[in-house]
């Protein structure tokens, strides 16, 4: 199943590598993984999506918390949640192509934030499955490029991730 | 005052009571070296190769409830060491590593002899740090030995930058360290060990298994007092053994690949187990999915949550220091006043004596080639059974594993996790400066040794009475042991040709060396290491049977009551 995992790190010179370390070296997977500072900037805040059954998501807990420089760790997916992910699309927009992109950007409640003569930089946020559809609902011969961000989280109402 | 880096270190250092460092100098270290020169609180050893240093610090700790300390130089300095590091993090070894690094300002830029040393060793240290400004080294090296000794303890690295040395602040080392990232649990849940108070005074075939986590957190006692207690079997693991006197009639042997027939089928059969700082690793329950056929019910102690239902479902969990959950279990089976039934008990005794009475570690030993197993009985008669076992690994780990009976913790030394040959002459090395009266015996073989051997030159130069206890059969002993059973026979690179005459290279280096070949002469010549060369090292190279194997044995992947036991029995 898969399982977003929030994490509170010390955020120090090589914090990020000790995670992704202890992933590669078990073995367990990353789908995707995004970290930045918190409002308090000794602290890094992780969030990362990874697929396996309860008992390997259990150890990756595990693992997880035992890492020195990790003070927190919660599997949001245990309970109710908010998940966004932005993404970039450039696309070609010429002819017919132009006022289409825009309908269907404002369809997924997107902007476009970058316009030349010939293309179209949409910005997109929202749960991993809107993107998807997004991607799928545009002519896919027209994207020029993608990044996406990865998914972070929070948890809903009074669930709080702090130190 | 203000003090440079390199003052800080020995002040550091000293403010730890450490009293020796296994080292080895070079470029980056100078200035640390430099300080070490300029007072005698602190002894150097030094070794041959890094990776001395740090099995010899290991082993430091290993025998002692100090910790050892060790200190190398960048590049090679650490890469030497990696060996010497992940063979102490498999066993959770508290030990501080000491490296040297290239100016800060030259990192990142392929100087000589740079190494990304935090790199390299992540995976296999509790936690390591580079020292980036001289005001920090003082709180990172308190950090190190808090870390290392504390929770589940391990091997913890601090890299410091040679411009780190010489740089000056004020010194003050601080008498405690708090880190809000990391609180390790010492007492048990209460209602879990209530639980598991319980159970265990329900069961029917009751069993108790411990690991390392008992020897490294000193509560032999204690696990002692509760096994007696109850009345039931015990069994250990490799790391274990010594927690629970092995001249016990309640102590059924090691357990698992080579474990004894009783302790694997009782360990396979019981309906109420309790496991104590041990990890169901693959070397001792074989294969999880058979082992989980028969239903029981399984009470794990352990300080570690990720040891916890990793490899086997757990019923009652105790995350907790195990000698404070033994404490409570104790106060708690005192205050129920409840005594396990008597006659399931003695039904299941019966049945563990059965299984005993087949004599699984019985050998045939004859008049004209001596057995391995017959070399390690002798050494536990001469010594006393008092001795401190170092071992390489392979065959003569697990014979002496075996047939040398443990009574106290921390006199049986090996590399368990990792299985690191060269272990055993630094350890050795490492007990006796941990012990210095100690007796002290490191069993190998002649493809084992020959990893470390440079260390003679070390025992020489601080006069080590270690003896080396060689089992020499020619051979890989426990590859070929597998080729036999699982390659058709096929001996590839498993036979050591060109091997040194063993005595010849004990003289070089300025020992005694002796040679025995026939069953006759081992006794008299273990009495004549032992006491006539008592304060020598003696390098005994025993030609043994060179196509004895190891039994019982559980083969890789097989069920733990599938063991293969040796073939004329």
């Amino acid at each position: 199943m898969r399982h977003i995992i929030s994490i509170l790190i010390e955020n120090e010179a090589g914090a990020l590598s000790r995670v992704s370390g202890l992933f590669s070296a078990r073995g367990y997977n990353i789908e995707s993984l995004t970290v930045a500072p918190t409002e308090d900037p000794s602290l890094s805040r992780m969030t990362i999506v990874s697929v396996g059954s309860e008992d390997i998501i259990e150890q990756i807990t595990k693992q997880l918390n035992k890492l020195i420089d990790i003070v927190k760790v919660v599997d949001l997916s245990e309970s109710a949640h908010v998940e966004r992910e932005l993404m970039l699309v450039k696309v070609r927009a010429t002819g017919k192509d132009r006022e289409e992109m825009k309908r269907v950007a404002d369809i997924f409640r997107g902007h476009i934030v970058d316009v030349t003569e010939s293309s179209y930089v949409i910005e997109l946020t929202g749960n991993t499955s809107k993107l998807d559809s997004f991607l799928k609902a545009i002519d896919t011969s027209l994207i020029l490029e993608t990044v996406r961000t990865g998914v972070c989280g929070i948890g809903r109402g009074d669930r709080i991730l702090k130190v | 005052m203000q003090l440079t880096g390199a003052e800080i270190v020995i002040r550091c250092l000293q403010e730890e009571k450490v009293e020796h460092v296994f080292g080895y100098p070079g470029g980056s270290v100078l200035f640390i070296y430099d300080e070490f020169f300029k007072q005698d609180q602190i002894k150097h050893i030094l070794v041959r190769h890094e990776q001395a240093a740090v099995h010899a610090a290991d082993a430091y700790s290993r025998s002692s409830n100090k910790i050892g300390v060790c200190l190398v130089t960048s590049g090679p300095g650490v890469t030497n060491a990696v060996t010497g590091i992940a063979t102490a993090y498999m066993d959770s070894i508290p030990m501080v590593v000491l490296t040297g690094q290239v100016p800060t300002q030259y990192i990142g830029q392929d100087a000589f002899q740079e190494a990304d040393t935090v790199g390299i060793t992540r995976p296999c240290v509790k936690h390591n740090f580079l020292v980036k400004d001289v005001k920090d080294l003082a709180v990172t090296i308190k950090k190190a030995f808090y870390l290392a000794k504390t929770g589940r303890p391990g091997p913890v690295l601090v890299d410091i930058p040679k411009d780190i040395t010489a740089q000056k602040c004020d010194f003050h080392y601080p008498k405690t360290v708090s880190m809000r990232s990391y609180n390790p649990v010492v007492k048990g849940h209460t209602g879990q060990i209530k639980k598991a108070v319980q159970l265990l005074l329900e069961a029917k075939r009751p069993m108790i298994y411990t690991g390392g986590g008992v020897i490294l957190s000193d509560a032999a006692d204690k696990l002692t007092k509760l096994t007696r207690q109850l009345g039931y079997p015990i069994t250990q693991t490799l790391m274990g053994l010594g927690a629970y006197p092995a001249t016990d009639k309640q102590f059924l042997g090691m357990l698992g690949m080579h474990g004894t027939y009783e302790a694997n089928m009782a360990m396979q059969e019981c309906d109420v187990l309790l496991a104590v700082g041990a990890r169901f690793d693959d070397r001792v329950i074989g294969n999880p999915d058979h082992f989980a056929r028969n239903p029981r019910k399984i009470i794990h102690v352990d300080i570690d949550p990720s040891s916890i239902s990793k490899r086997v479902r757990v019923d009652v969990p105790i995350v907790g220091n195990v000698p404070d959950v033994l404490d409570e279990i104790l106060k708690q089976i005192e205050a129920t006043d409840g005594k396990p039934e008597a006659k399931p008990l003695a039904a299941w005794w019966k049945q563990i004596e059965e299984w005993r009475s087949i004599n699984c570690l019985k050998y045939k030993m004859g008049k004209d080639v001596i057995q391995p197993q017959y070399v390690i009985e002798k050494l536990y008669e001469v010594t006393g059974g008092d001795a401190f076992v170092t071992s390489d690994v392979g065959q003569h780990q697990m014979f002496a594993a075996q047939y040398y009976k443990f009574d106290k913790p921390r006199r049986w030394i090996n590399s368990g996790g990792l299985g690191t040959m060269g272990f055993g002459l630094p350890a050795a090395m490492g007990v006796r400066f941990a012990n210095p009266k100690a007796q002290i015996a490191c069993v190998t073989g002649e493809a084992s040794i020959q990893m470390c051997i440079q260390e003679l030159s070390t025992c020489k130069q601080f006069r080590l009475p270690v003896k080396i206890i060689n089992l020499n059969n020619g051979y890989l002993g426990m590859v070929r042991q597998w080729q036999q059973m699982f390659h058709g026979n096929r001996y590839a690179e498993s036979y050591v040709d060109a091997l040194p005459d063993f005595v010849k290279l004990a003289e070089a280096y300025g020992h005694v060396g002796i040679k025995v070949e026939k069953p006759a002469d081992v006794e008299p010549a273990l009495r004549e290491a032992f006491v006539k060369h008592k304060n020598e090292l003696v390098f005994l190279d025993f030609i043994i049977n060179p196509e004895a194997n190891v039994f019982p044995m559980v083969a890789a992947g097989k069920g733990l009551s599938e063991m293969i036991l040796a073939e004329d029995l």
